[in-house]
């Protein structure tokens, strides 16, 4: 085995940093493989001022995610995405912040857990979002991220009693991802009612940086999701515009207008 | 007799995270663990309360029709070579053991305070069986169908809107059982405060595995019973099942586990988990799964809607590996001939989800592999009507073969 070459921005170093320095963060996504051009979506987001990027490798069965990214993991499926081709495109541009994977867990079961962390590494990816174990079974994923130097991410929901969301605090790494809403991923027409509640419980919780993700569209919903909480991910709303065909460019823009209005605040 | 008794070669309860050896589990997201976790401490109460077992056993018995028969088939048994059984959930309430597991989780929604069920479907049979439920016990029901199954059990689809439920189609993936219980799922996370999820086999996350399991061993309880009388106090040679989830195996099984007798799940030969899986985690259970080197899930395929699913219950994937239960497959051909043969022996129309362990025992009692004279249970999981159309469309006019 090769030794994982350790390139890459630590996760929770930087959201902190930027955190600190009084940002609120932006965590953008984009399905890997979606299109064959796929990667200067994600870089135009960094371009634009995200502060991490996700990069769904996509499942054939996505239960938390909504039409919209059900779509895109189908239709990068079909142009014959891989999980090693995502990554290997991943690891020929060093990029100026964090990558965080988001996928299902029986892409890492699959691969084993110690291998697919090998591999997160060698992409450069420092993060993975992994969001169909809960804590009972996260364990076993955790201890092997941790060895490769990848930040598990946990996710809380609006359901998740404050003894969990302690736990939840205690072990998750790089940051604490705050589910909106209950339901799957997809653009909402407005913000869910439960998320400023959540994002208060997590931030009187925890010092991690708190990101607030799930049915986030527009610029003034990120403003106010990330009023009381630290940050926010913006995801179906950029990939269903990538789907009906928006230019890297026009991704840029709107990353772009969720940037500003999260610094106008 | 043999026993092979103790929780490693029984079917007793699995492990406080819901384990059958290395099966099982809760794989889950967080906004889900919450009414797992109440839907276990629901049943647990409800299972050792003798008030709901008995009001359970009461509507199987006075709304379901049970319990149902052993039928010695003497016409059946004098083509194979051996003695051939079947245990009759063709017969109960609406044609299937599907109605078993359904009278339990709507009882166990009365009690937990919800007032709506949601249901996914393959062959229409627990969906269908999901919407009796539901109107016997005055609740709203939603059943999640891929819509390839929607047209192959057009009937069925007719039968649960008949009922009062909303059938909703599933166009994602595969379009048939696995989509169906992604789309039932992303439903659940988003009404899971009033809506209980009807899961329709021994799968998913814990506690369905283990509860659906407990739910259909009335089949197995009472095959056992009736075996005895039949057979002067002794259990078949054989006990054989239809296996797509697994739930009438595993109800079937657990009524046998404990003593000798050979124990048979009989999977599609296009969706054998058992034989062509590899273990993976999917639908809130680590289990055998149909899956490629990355980890995508396969499609199944089979001609019967019921068995068309890429996975199997934990508790089989367990069983398998201690070697207590078999696991073997049929190709749709076969079905077709043994659906054939059980109609014209014994005036008996099966499922093609059952046809599949006829096929088995037939392919098994000709080549010897079950011996000449054995006695063999083989359960009737559900009644030809729901496939009539179908195999009709297959066979045409010519469903007259030697
Ligand atoms: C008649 C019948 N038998 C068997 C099955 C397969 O389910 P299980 O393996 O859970 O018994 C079905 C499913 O639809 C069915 O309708």
């Amino acid at each position: 085995m090769s030794a994982p070459s350790r390139r890459g921005v630590a996760l929770e170093a930087a959201l902190r940093a930027r955190r600190d320095a009084g940002a609120k963060l932006l965590v953008t996504y984009v399905t890997g493989g979606l299109t064959p051009d796929w990667v200067d979506y994600l870089q135009v987001m960094v371009e634009a001022g995200a502060d991490a990027v996700e990069v769904g490798l996509p499942f054939s069965d996505p239960i938390l995610d909504g039409p919209t990214i059900q779509e895109a993991s189908a239709r990068a499926l079909a142009l014959g995405t891989t999980p090693t081709g995502v990554l290997g495109a991943l690891a020929g541009r060093e990029q100026p912040v964090p990558l965080v994977v988001m996928t299902y867990y029986n892409l890492v079961f699959r691969a084993g857990l110690e291998r697919f962390a090998g591999r997160l590494v060698e992409a450069g990816v420092t993060g993975a979002i992994v969001p169909d174990i809960p804590l009972e079974e996260s364990g076993p994923w955790e201890q092997a991220a941790a060895a490769a130097g990848v930040a598990a991410v946990l996710l809380a929901a609006p359901v998740t009693p404050d003894d969990r969301l302690a736990e939840l605090c205690r072990r998750s790494r790089g940051f604490l991802y705050g589910v909106n809403l209950m339901g799957v991923t997809g653009e909402r027409s407005s913000l869910s009612g439960s998320a400023a509640a959540l994002a208060r419980r997590m931030k009187a919780h925890t010092d991690l940086p708190v990101v607030m993700g799930f049915g986030i569209s527009t610029p003034e919903q990120a403003a106010a999701a990330a009023s009381d909480a630290d940050g926010v991910v913006v995801a179906s709303a950029l990939v269903r515009a990538v789907l009906d065909g928006a230019s890297v460019a026009e991704i840029g823009d709107r990353v772009g207008a969720l940037r500003a209005a999260l610094d106008r605040g | 007799m043999t026993t092979t008794t103790g929780r490693a070669a029984g079917m007793g309860q699995p492990t406080a995270t819901g384990r059958f050896g290395e099966f099982g589990g809760r794989y889950v997201p967080e906004a889900l663990v919450p009414a797992c976790a109440e839907v276990e401490e629901a049943f647990r109460a409800a299972w050792a309360d003798p008030a709901f077992v008995g009001r359970y056993h009461d509507l199987l018995r006075d709304y379901a029709g049970r319990p149902t028969p052993v039928t010695e088939c003497a016409r059946l048994s004098e083509e194979l070579g051996v003695r051939v059984l079947l245990k009759r959930e063709d017969l109960t309430h609406t044609g299937s053991h599907k109605i078993n597991n359904v009278i339990g989780q709507g009882l166990l929604t009365v009690a937990m305070g919800k007032r709506r069920v949601i249901a996914e479907t393959g062959a229409g049979q627990h969906g269908v069986a999901t919407a009796t439920a539901a109107a016997l016990l005055g609740l709203s029901c939603t059943v999640y169908m891929g819509e390839l199954d929607m047209a192959r059990q057009e009937l069925n689809v007719f039968r649960m809107r008949l009922l009062g439920a909303d059938v909703v189609a599933v166009r994602s993936g595969s379009r048939t059982l696995k989509d169906a219980v992604n789309e039932a799922m992303r439903a659940w996370v988003s009404e899971v405060d009033t809506t209980h999820y009807c899961l329709g086999s021994v799968m998913g996350p814990h506690p369905y595995p283990w509860m659906v399991r407990e739910l259909q061993r009335v089949i197995g309880d009472e095959a056992r019973e009736q075996c005895r009388a039949l057979l002067g106090g002794t259990d078949p040679d054989v006990v054989v099942a239809c296996v797509g989830g697994g739930s009438n195996a595993a109800g079937t099984f657990a009524g046998f586990v404990s003593g000798s007798a050979r124990l048979v799940g009989v999977e599609a030969a296009g969706g054998s988990a058992v034989g062509r899986g590899v273990p993976g985690v999917l639908h809130g259970m680590r289990s055998l799964l149909l899956q490629d080197e990355t980890g995508q899930i396969k499609e199944a395929e089979s001609i019967s809607a019921g068995l068309d699913y890429p996975g199997i219950g934990p508790e089989h994937a367990y069983l398998a590996g201690t070697g207590r239960a078999e696991y073997a497959a049929a190709g749709d051909d076969e079905v077709l001939d043994a659906l054939q043969l059980l109609a014209r022996t014994e005036g008996i129309i099966p499922a093609l989800e059952p046809a599949h362990a006829l096929a088995w025992l037939a392919r098994s009692a000709r080549d010897g592999s079950v011996p000449a004279g054995s006695t063999v249970l083989l359960t009737m999981s559900g009644r030809g009507d729901k496939d009539a159309e179908a195999v009709m469309g297959i066979l045409g006019g010519s469903a007259a073969r030697p």
